[in-house]
């Protein structure tokens, strides 16, 4: 077996998204993470320099993914902070609790490539079947 | 991705098509989209269609639900739809508006020749480049306090030209005069102000630009030669930009805000994404409020480029700013809800007008237009792709019958920009561009492909229609000479 997909891109007229896959919500929830910075950046090249806690609540999964992956839009806008690696310590459908290692933009090492401006609920899902399946369409 | 719309049309003449309210049990009023038979076949490719039939679900919308020719997929509301709701009993939805907004246009007219500039095109670009911070991640040089933000914010483009940004008398030829009234700062979150005030002053990135053009076709002479240009061979500039994350931010705490608010109401919607409130109610006043806000941060933004454009202009060309003539012709918001008055069956009715993706087009004499222009209707600006043209054109009397007085903004894009980079692997577009007499300049330069205009729809199809329909009159036709990309 090779090495399981951590994402895919979902192609879209006017915006672009992820598919995250997991073998289980907290997975899936970090692929997310890692497939919505692999869009802006080469995640590679991201140093783990900083730390920071994150947690969100929303009325379900769903909501929780665009609460998520918002908090990402807002720190890199406010901050210009990017991230590479994703500790997701609790998650129940309505909860997340994360820490999140990354480093502040560097023009030089980092290639900016899309800038995400929203995390929309065009045709959301966070589907638990054989492994997680989490859909996302941001937009751009 | 999405499959193909075949609902049934009504064809009510060579541009407009109807979509009966027998279509979906639920639509309050009929859809009517505005396009040639062979727009709308790719029209059909995609469910904006569907879109526009929700969006005549939504309470209190009188008459239609429009959509422009450059209609495509957009979150809830298709992007170049219009949709006019009742004050006294109908709803206001952020999705209407769109994720940015006012993003808009704003056109300088200069004294210049492309003769004289084009031997300085690189230097000018790149001048513009440096002088107008532009793609993801860039940070502007303005530097404001919070309170200066909140600021901002309320007086809009009055701000800028307080601060020696920007001219006085462009302030008239500015929609709304560069400051939306009823916007409240308070009703901004900080998380909105956190991502806004790094942004104010860039360009930002996507499909926002700065570009130098030349004047190619004048349709009406004299008609354009009282927004100032005068002939074939005249230098003007573009710029192309909105709210930046603030905006967006707006958008998307609201969404959540009347997302809530829609069981509180009694709305009940074909989809979420339509989320809204009514607009009389708190929820409703307070995002339009915000709304306000957020627009008139994208006005200070394209007032301060405008600025940094005639500046450049000015340094490399080595002349007074004065002599340059860069006088703003106009500049229109795009993405906007707006009250405004409007006669339905012989009565004055206050509306709430819903325009993402469509410009204001009013027509001449209208109260809500520059004196300036009272004579020839409101300017309308829609810009192409890099690589063909933009137009220019004015507003008129059967947009403000037909159309709550409104017209295309665009192009539109056609290709996803996964398939516009597959397809335009290993080409140079800077290169190719270049060759066609455009420098680009762009912070990342490999992303180019993703503009290109083979990404896009051909802008001059889209103006055909809304001329042929008579919602608003082509008046010139301009091409790229210099372009800065986000």
């Amino acid at each position: 077996m090779g090495v399981k997909k951590r994402f895919a891109i979902i192609e879209h007229t006017a915006d672009i998204g992820i598919v995250a896959y997991g073998s289980d919500l907290k997975e899936a929830f970090a692929n997310a993470a890692y497939g919505f910075f692999s869009l802006i950046t080469e995640p590679r090249r991201i140093r783990a320099t900083i730390q920071r806690e994150i947690e969100v609540r929303a009325e379900d999964l769903e909501g929780l993914m665009v609460a998520w992956l918002g908090e990402f839009i807002y720190l890199f806008d406010a901050e210009q902070l990017l991230f590479k690696k994703f500790v997701i310590e609790e998650l129940s459908k309505t909860h997340l609790k994360a820490t999140v290692y990354g480093e502040k933009v560097d023009q030089q090492r980092h290639r900016l490539k899309l800038g995400i401006k929203a995390v929309t609920r065009h045709q959301l899902s966070v589907v638990a079947r054989d492994g997680v399946e989490a859909r996302v369409i941001f937009d751009i | 991705m999405s499959p193909r719309w075949e609902g049934k049309l009504r064809k009510i003449d060579d541009y407009r098509w109807e979509i009966p309210r027998s279509y979906k049990a639920g639509m309050r009023v009929p859809g009517i989209v505005y396009a040639s038979e062979e727009m709308m076949e790719t029209i059909r490719e995609e469910q904006a269609m569907e879109q526009v039939v929700n969006v005549a679900f939504l309470p209190g919308i009188e008459c239609y639900s429009l959509a422009m020719p450059d209609i495509h997929w957009g979150y809830g509301f298709p992007i170049g739809g219009v949709a006019a709701t009742r004050v006294k009993d109908g709803v206001v939805s952020p999705g209407g508006v769109g994720f940015d907004i006012n993003c808009g246009v704003r056109m300088l007219r200069t004294n210049l020749t492309a003769d004289e500039v084009k031997p300085r095109m690189e230097e000018l670009v790149n001048g513009l480049f440096y002088a107008i911070p532009s793609g993801v991640g860039a940070e502007g040089k303005l530097r404001v306090s919070e309170k200066e933000l909140d600021q901002v914010l309320v007086k809009g483009a009055r701000w800028a030209v307080e601060k020696g940004l920007g001219l006085a008398e462009d302030l008239a030829v500015c929609e709304e005069e560069g400051a939306m009234k009823g916007a409240d700062p308070d009703k901004v979150s900080a998380r909105a102000k956190a991502r806004g005030k790094p942004q104010l002053g860039t360009v930002g990135s996507g499909n926002h630009f700065a570009e130098v053009q030349e004047v190619v076709e004048i349709f009406e002479p004299d008609v354009a030669k009282v927004m100032g240009i005068q002939h074939v061979g005249q230098v003007t500039v573009m710029v192309h930009s909105g709210s930046r994350g603030l905006g967006h931010q707006v958008c998307t705490d609201y969404l959540e805000v009347m997302a809530r608010a829609i069981s509180r109401y009694g709305i009940s919607l074909p989809d979420r994404q339509l989320a809204c409130a009514p607009v009389e109610s708190p929820e409703g006043q307070d995002y339009l409020a915000a709304m306000a806000a957020a627009a008139n941060y994208a006005w200070t933004n394209r007032h301060c480029m405008a600025h940094w454009v005639r500046e450049t202009f000015a340094r490399v060309l080595g002349k007074s700013e004065v002599s340059l003539g860069m006088r703003l012709i106009y500049d229109v918001a795009h993405n906007i809800a707006k009250i405004e008055k409007h006669s339905v069956d012989g009565e004055r009715v206050s509306l709430c007008v819903h325009r993402k993706g469509a410009t204001r087009a009013f027509p001449p004499n209208h109260p809500d237009i520059p004196d300036v222009y009272k004579k020839i209707g409101q300017p309308v600006l829609i810009p192409g792709d890099m690589g063909r043209y933009s137009f220019l054109a004015v507003g008129t009397e059967r947009a403000l019958k037909d159309t709550w007085g409104s017209t295309c903004h665009g192009a539109g894009r056609r290709q996803s920009r996964g398939a516009a980079k597959r397809s335009l692997k290993g080409v140079n577009i800077a290169q190719q561009l270049r060759e066609k007499g455009i420098i680009v300049r762009a912070t990342n330069m490999s992303e180019l492909a993703e503009e290109a205009s083979e990404a896009y729809k051909d802008v001059a199809q889209v103006v055909e229609v809304t001329h042929q329909a008579g919602i608003s009159r082509k008046i010139a036709r301009m091409r790229p000479l210099g372009v800065v990309k986000g």
